[in-house]
């Protein structure tokens, strides 16, 4: 039914079963969750606040847990049968050590690991470079703007050479210029690494321009609500930004979106 | 700043770092931070021994700046070896406060319920004056320097341990998610993650916390009173009133303050040298 990209071996990465996550609090913030995501996609979580997004990103990453039901991730359960090499997480924030420059922020996860140094200056350098910023190793993040910042961040995630990508909103907090440029990097290196891609986000275009396949959530309780395969028209770049097909697509995703809106309107 | 850009466009293709105004502003304002206070100060000290002079106060009273760098050189001996007395106590307590502290508010960080059932004791310790528990001390130790040793580790010991508790739970959550994610051990985490965010809130601890190590010393001296040989400048001040020998007294006291000032200079530096490439309290920012 969907052939996301000409990456995807197609095995299946991830399988959440009859997912629920209720918090202390009684906050039901996912419900009933079923979701399989195959090697190779790059899948989006799209929703309004407070639709579980990020929750059900944690709970794949195995930093929540869930309540009921179950996630496997590469046959593992959710947050074990790796030690974190598998997986790459980029946070909201850029969520650097300040205390520490752009090198020692990047080498950070490899240390943890007991990498040895010269194959982690390798590594590290190898990452640097692939997202430009080679000649920062030696700044210190508060001397970085906010997107050298983030794509130190994925600099980082990208450093254990994982397969699995995870995003919490990685861009929200950056201009539009910025964003759509680390839109086109973080898709290149979908591309080059044959990764999978989870990408929480609350916007529509960046979901299209990114996603292989868009899965809208909706709130009170968290919920998918939509499963929407995109178009197998990689690479895309600014002339896909610019077509009708791209605006079409918006404009489904919108719609499918726009009518969980409403339903959080009827609730309150 | 607008006027200093008129000045130099005449050369404005030839602004170079070394001679553009914002440099020479801050070199200025570099040469201000010192020369001002020193001035200050030796302004206020000319008048002060001005006025003694002029109003032919007695000695007794108030003594003239001159009379006290007098006395200061004439006993010399005795006043060194009295502020080495205090140095010593002073800076053995603030090592015992740093010590005992940090591990216990590492332990504090660690344990709830060890935070909960200590946190009390340690309150009780910081709220009841020094001068009130110091005589009961002096009572039940019978060495008199461990005995003013622990007043003045008391004093010293509360911001260094409520700091260090602070400052180990104050390390960002996503940092600690991506610490976990990567399944760091706990003392991985504690040596990479949690010392570094505690670090600005230690510093700052020891800031006060010198400080009142000193003040402690010196209050649990007075109430020691002038007993026993090897004494501090505590005592010189206490033997000096005794005896009206106010241009001693206020020679003594110049040097306690001296001691402050330096005790506040070191860990102001100390503190600009661990935190000063990156955090917010220490960097100069530029205009």
């Amino acid at each position: 039914m969907n052939d996301p990209s000409q990456n995807a071996d197609q095995g299946e990465l991830i399988a959440m079963r009859d997912v629920d996550k209720v918090f202390g609090n009684g906050t039901v913030a996912v419900r009933d969750m079923s979701l399989n995501i195959n090697q190779g996609e790059f899948v989006s979580f799209l929703g309004p606040s407070g639709c579980g997004k990020s929750t059900a990103l944690k709970m794949i990453s195995g930093l929540l847990s869930v309540s009921r039901g179950s996630i496997t991730v590469n046959g593992h359960p959710a947050g074990s049968g790796s030690d974190g090499n598998d997986i790459g997480y980029v946070f909201q924030e850029a969520t650097l050590m300040p205390w520490a420059n752009v090198y020692d922020n990047v080498y950070l996860p490899l240390k943890l690991h007991g990498v040895n140094k010269a194959e982690a200056r390798t590594r590290v350098e190898e990452v640097l470079s692939m997202v430009g910023l080679a000649n920062f190793a030696r700044s210190y993040p508060r001397e970085l703007s906010g997107g050298m910042r983030m794509r130190v961040s994925i600099a980082r995630a990208m450093v254990t050479r994982p397969k699995l990508l995870l995003m919490d909103e990685p861009f929200a907090a950056l201009d539009e210029m910025t964003r759509s440029k680390l839109n086109d990097e973080v898709l290149s290196l979908w591309e080059s690494h044959g990764l999978t891609v989870i990408f929480v986000t609350h916007s529509v275009y960046e979901s299209v321009y990114l996603s292989s396949r868009v899965v809208v959530m909706a709130a009170r309780p968290g919920r998918v609500v939509h499963d929407i395969p995109l178009p197998d028209n990689y690479p895309r770049n600014v002339d896909y930004r610019m077509s009708s097909a791209f605006t079409e697509t918006c404009k489904k995703v919108s719609s499918a979106l726009e009518g969980t809106l409403h339903n959080v309107d009827l609730n309150h | 700043m607008s006027i200093s850009i008129i000045e130099s466009s005449p050369g404005a293709d030839a602004i170079t770092p070394a001679n553009s105004p914002q440099i020479r502003r801050e070199r200025r304002e570099k040469q201000l931070r010192i020369i001002l206070p020193i001035t200050a100060i030796l302004l206020a000290v000319g008048l002060w021994e001005f006025l003694v002079w002029y109003n032919e106060v007695p000695h007794y009273l108030i003594p003239a700046p001159s009379l006290i760098a007098k006395t200061l050189v004439t006993d010399w001996s005795s006043l060194m070896q009295s502020a080495a007395f205090t140095v010593k106590l002073t800076l053995m307590s603030l090592a015992l406060a740093i010590v005992g502290g940090v591990a216990l508010g590492m332990l504090f960080a660690l344990s709830r319920p060890v935070e909960m059932s200590l946190f009390p004791f340690a309150v009780i310790l910081q709220v009841t004056p020094v001068v009130a528990i110091a005589p009961l001390i002096l009572i039940y130790v019978s060495n008199t320097f461990v005995a003013l040793l622990i007043c003045a580790w008391i004093v010293a010991f509360f911001p260094i341990l409520s700091n260090t508790a602070i400052g180990l739970r104050s390390a960002d959550h996503n940092l600690r998610d991506l610490f976990s994610l990567y399944q760091a051990t706990p003392l991985q985490r504690l040596r990479y993650l949690l010392v570094p965010s505690a670090l600005p809130y230690f510093m700052a601890a020891l800031k006060i916390a010198g400080g009142l190590a000193l003040i402690g010393a010196v209050v649990a001296e007075f109430v020691a009173g002038t007993a026993g040989q090897n004494t501090g400048l505590a005592s010189r001040i206490l033997e000096s009133s005794f005896r009206n020998e106010i241009p001693r007294m206020f020679a003594a006291l110049f040097l306690v303050s001296l001691l402050g000032i330096i005790i506040f200079l070191v860990t102001s530096w100390l503190s600009r040298a661990v935190l000063g490439h990156w955090h917010e309290s220490e960097i100069k920012r530029e205009r």
